[in-house]
């Protein structure tokens, strides 16, 4: 779980998990300042955010065509 | 197996009420409504049908997740580059790697994550058809995501570099 009153950096799960509700949710401003800052120090997060779009592309993609 | 079903429910559904089809919108339209419906129908009826028949899964997805960091939080293996979507599209082979990987979605994940992704459901509908907290949806849809992810990357992008 996120701790969300937190004000270290969140690390990659935390990070991941936020990423992931920001498919369903609007993040607050809070949540998404630290999920950017985390971002520009992390390759592999900006990697996984990129792969969630990906993949919720595809899954449109797919649903569409057929 | 699932939408199979509703494609056949559908086409039944489609000639029963062909003539109540008004022509205002187009054709497709029409008949992806009723298809919609249908997997609606189909997951609520599964929903009841399979309530809780899923502890089992539900270790194994914790499992896989926990697998994925360290202790500390950081990932074990970063993400890689996918590359470009629409390279990948455009290859036959990346769409049988993606049925493959959400077929193997435990029923219970797969349920909701379809609701969501497939049926673009709001996460307060999805929780309140399947009588879920919206945090339970949330860490469900988050190991849906994490297990296709992985199943992609194997299945998929794992052969191509």
């Amino acid at each position: 779980m996120v701790r969300k009153n937190h004000l270290m950096m969140l690390n990659c799960k935390e990070t991941a998990e936020m990423l992931s509700q920001g498919q369903d949710r609007p993040l607050t401003t809070v949540e998404s300042l630290r999920v950017r800052l985390h971002l520009l120090l992390c390759r592999g997060c900006r990697g996984f955010s990129r792969q969630l779009d990906f993949m919720r592309a595809a899954l449109r993609r797919y649903r569409d065509s057929d | 197996m699932l939408a199979e079903d509703a494609v056949q429910e559908t086409l039944l559904a489609a000639v029963e009420s062909a003539a109540r089809f008004s022509g205002k919108s187009s054709l497709r339209t029409w008949l992806t409504g009723i298809l919609k419906h249908k997997i609606i129908d189909q997951l609520r009826r599964t929903s009841r049908e399979q309530p809780l028949a899923t502890a089992g899964d539900e270790r194994t997805e914790a499992e896989i997740i926990d697998g994925l960091f360290a202790r500390d939080g950081h990932w074990h293996n970063f993400p890689g580059d996918w590359g470009n979507p629409d390279t990948a599209f455009e290859n036959s082979r990346f769409w049988t790697a993606l049925e493959l990987c959400t077929q193997r979605l435990p029923p219970r994940t797969a349920r909701v994550f379809m609701m969501r992704e497939i049926m673009e459901m709001p996460n307060e509908e999805i929780c309140q058809e399947l009588n879920i907290t919206a945090t339970n949806c949330w860490v469900m849809l988050h190991r849906a995501r994490l297990t296709l992810r992985e199943c992609l990357d194997q299945q998929w992008f794992g052969k191509t570099t």
